[in-house]
């Protein structure tokens, strides 16, 4: 079993629909909706949901206002700003009018609170609470999904509004992935990664076999291309790269060519922009189920050419 | 004021509308036609000073490429990871057992500490009991300043390659922000004296909401596809949670023809602000790092007019927030009234 990941730095380079174009030429394999918190894979691929379960992230930490006694050991050492002094009306409601007067003369304290989207669930305040005043409870983070499309299956997932530990949720995307891959004996698993360097990317290329960069002609998308590629050999893996919209500047793809050459990295191939790409988008489908023109010939070649390289660094490892 | 352009989906040209609006907002002709239009006073305290531009996409920034900042001054920003006096470890194990993240170990007769996975919660020096633990550091990148050429300054964040973490160091660019409304409610205060504007990183999850709490205003870039709306709607969303007042920007117009952002946005009671048109032009201009306002007239035109709007709407904002802070002072505040005001 082989896993191919598709990352690209840059967002909104055309990750999305060249994974689900491949994913719909390669003939059996499993694909995996990886920017956790921006997914949009579903959309253009058909797909009948068949699995949902909840995806348990991590702790958060909670104040119960009848046990504080306000004597500050958690806002003290919280490291992340999360807890603040709440002398409102609606904890204390009776008090509201001489709340002032009474905190002064030391006849009520200040009761304190945790901001959720600000905690870190690192559980510093609740070692130290000297009333066990904050209870600590796993959050359910978002839900993960087992699809069927037409050539395999395919696992997405929906974070939760600003939650966080996208990178440990994809991490179990993957594994659960894997383990279907042996079960069904799929030969291939393809991931479409999110933007950018951090957890949720690293966590999607790490001990994946190849990565395919997509990329455009256009400076930042080149300069985010350098550091994703930086991050790809940190991890050891062997690196395909692809420009997307490739006519909007020639001379910048040539240079994107010319530094694949020099980089010793693989390039696999050129697409055009094409309006089909967005059509394909709008009726949901995937561009190559739904055009025969430019774009869609183009992204078939750089599939071909993945398959290849794959083929190749393969015999290399073993 | 903080004014942070925003997009759920990356690549819908969020750098391209922060870097133009910018420079938009830097020049003093700007700022008189303001001055008419609104019948407000923009009369900053230092108007060579007025704008900032702060980049938080600290994964892929980009703005640099456009602004192309002189003077450059680049600091390398750490996080506090332990580093264990092995002369004074007991064994006593509390350290291991404070840390959720499993980022300090013991085996047999050793600590051993993965600073990679360290959210630097300062449990494990806290709990030790014989100040074993001292704080040591790992990088998590640079924090870099230089001003451009149409009088602001840009800093920006730069994660180091390898470093799964981006909100510590997007907090500590965002701590140069210089206007004081990101602390605190009074964005009436410092309205007529600074305008930061804060380019923020694709997505809904840690590194968007870090750089979008305390913003006085959301701008949100989007794109006319169902993925560009489909994240668009996930961005709006965060954006209540925090309660972040907002208006969106279309980017990549095919035409003035409404399509499904307008009907998204009329159904959500969101403020379309502006329509970018598409043009092959406009992008290979994008593509070299230069400037729209620059290049065409026409964006000129378009982007002053998205900044007096942007500001109008602010400066609204601000009179009716005073206005409901006292107004509304006995109703019972929810939790999450208590939370928007901080950062
Ligand atoms: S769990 Fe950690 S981050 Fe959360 S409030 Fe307590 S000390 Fe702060
Ligand atoms: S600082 Fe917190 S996260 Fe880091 S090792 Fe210590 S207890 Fe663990």
């Amino acid at each position: 079993m082989k896993e191919l990941t598709v990352i690209s730095g840059k967002g909104g380079t055309g990750k999305t629909s060249i994974t689900a174009s491949i994913a719909s030429l390669a003939e059996r394999r499993i694909v995996i909706d990886a920017d956790v918190d921006a997914a949009n894979l579903f959309l253009t691929l058909e797909h009948n949901l068949i699995e949902t379960e909840q995806f348990q992230g991590g702790y958060k930490a909670k104040i119960n206002p009848e046990l504080c006694i306000g004597c500050k050991e958690c806002f003290k050492r919280c490291q992340f700003d999360a807890i603040f002094e709440e002398i409102t009306e609606n904890i204390i409601p009776k008090l509201s009018k001489q709340k002032d007067e009474q905190i002064r003369d030391n006849r009520i304290s200040p009761k304190f609170a945790i901001d959720p989207i600000a905690c870190e669930g690192c559980g510093v305040c609740v070692h130290f609470c000297p009333t066990v005043a904050i209870s600590f409870e796993r959050q359910i983070c978002g839900e993960k999904y087992i699809s069927t499309t037409a050539n395999g299956p395919m696992i997405h997932a929906r974070l939760g509004i600003a939650e966080e530990n996208s990178g440990l949720l994809v991490s179990q995307l993957r594994q659960k992935a894997r383990e279907m891959a042996k079960e069904q004996k799929i030969p291939l698993i393809i991931t479409d990664g999110p933007p950018g360097i951090g957890c949720p990317v690293i966590a999607s290329i790490s001990n994946a076999d190849a990565l395919l960069i997509v990329t455009e002609p256009t400076l930042s998308a080149i300069h985010d291309m350098k550091r994703v590629i930086k991050l790809g050999r940190q991890m050891n893996a062997p690196i395909y790269v692809c420009i997307n919209k490739a006519d909007l500047n020639k001379e910048t793809s040539e240079n994107i060519k010319e530094f694949c050459v020099l980089n010793n990295i693989k390039f696999a191939g050129e697409i055009p922009f094409d309006r089909a790409v967005v059509e394909s988008m709008k009726m949901g489908k995937a561009l190559v189920t739904y055009s025969d023109g430019a774009a869609s010939k183009a992204v078939k070649e750089v599939w071909e050419n993945v398959k290849l390289f794959m083929g190749d660094t393969m015999e290399r490892v073993f | 004021m903080i004014v942070t352009v925003a997009s759920g989906k990356g690549g819908t040209g969020k750098t391209t509308v922060a870097v133009n609006l910018a420079v938009t907002a830097a020049e003093a002709i700007t700022r008189t036609e303001t001055i008419k239009a609104t019948q407000l006073v923009i009369a900053p305290e230092n108007p060579e000073n007025f704008v900032e531009l702060i980049d938080c996409d600290v994964e892929e920034p980009n703005a640099h490429l456009f602004v192309k900042p002189q003077n450059v001054v680049k600091q390398e920003i750490s996080t506090m990871v332990p580093a264990v006096d092995m002369a004074l470890c007991t064994f006593c194990g509390e350290c291991e057992k404070i840390c959720r993240f499993s980022a300090i170990t013991m085996i047999a007769k050793k600590i051993m500490i993965f600073p990679e996975m360290c959210h630097s919660c300062k449990g494990c020096v806290m709990v030790c009991p014989t100040g074993a633990i001292k704080e040591g550091a790992r990088v998590l990148g640079s924090l870099l300043t230089g001003q451009s050429s149409h009088g602001f300054n840009l800093t920006w964040g730069e994660l180091r390659v390898g470093e799964a973490m981006s909100p510590p160091l997007i907090k500590q660019v965002k701590k140069t922000i210089t206007c004081g409304s990101g602390r605190s409610n009074s964005i009436s205060e410092d309205i007529n004296n600074k305008l930061s504007i804060v380019d923020a990183p694709p997505g809904t999850s840690c590194p968007a909401v870090t750089t979008l709490r305390g913003s006085d205003f959301a701008l949100l870039v989007a794109e006319e596809t169902p993925f560009g709306l489909n994240d668009l709607a996930l961005t709006v969303e965060a954006l209540k949670k925090l309660g972040v007042p907002m208006g969106i920007v279309i980017n990549r117009a095919d035409n003035d023809q409404k399509g499904i952002i307008d009907d998204y946005a009329e159904k959500e009671n969101i403020e379309i602000m502006q329509r970018i048109p598409f043009s092959r032009e406009a992008a290979k201009i994008c593509s070299k790092g230069l400037l729209l306002v620059n290049e065409l007239p026409e964006m000129k035109q378009c982007f002053k007019e998205l900044y007096l709007k942007i500001v109008s709407r602010i400066t609204q904002n601000a009179k009716e927030s005073k206005y409901k802070k006292t107004s509304t002072k006995t109703a019972t505040s929810s939790s999450d009234n208590s939370i928007v005001g901080r950062s």
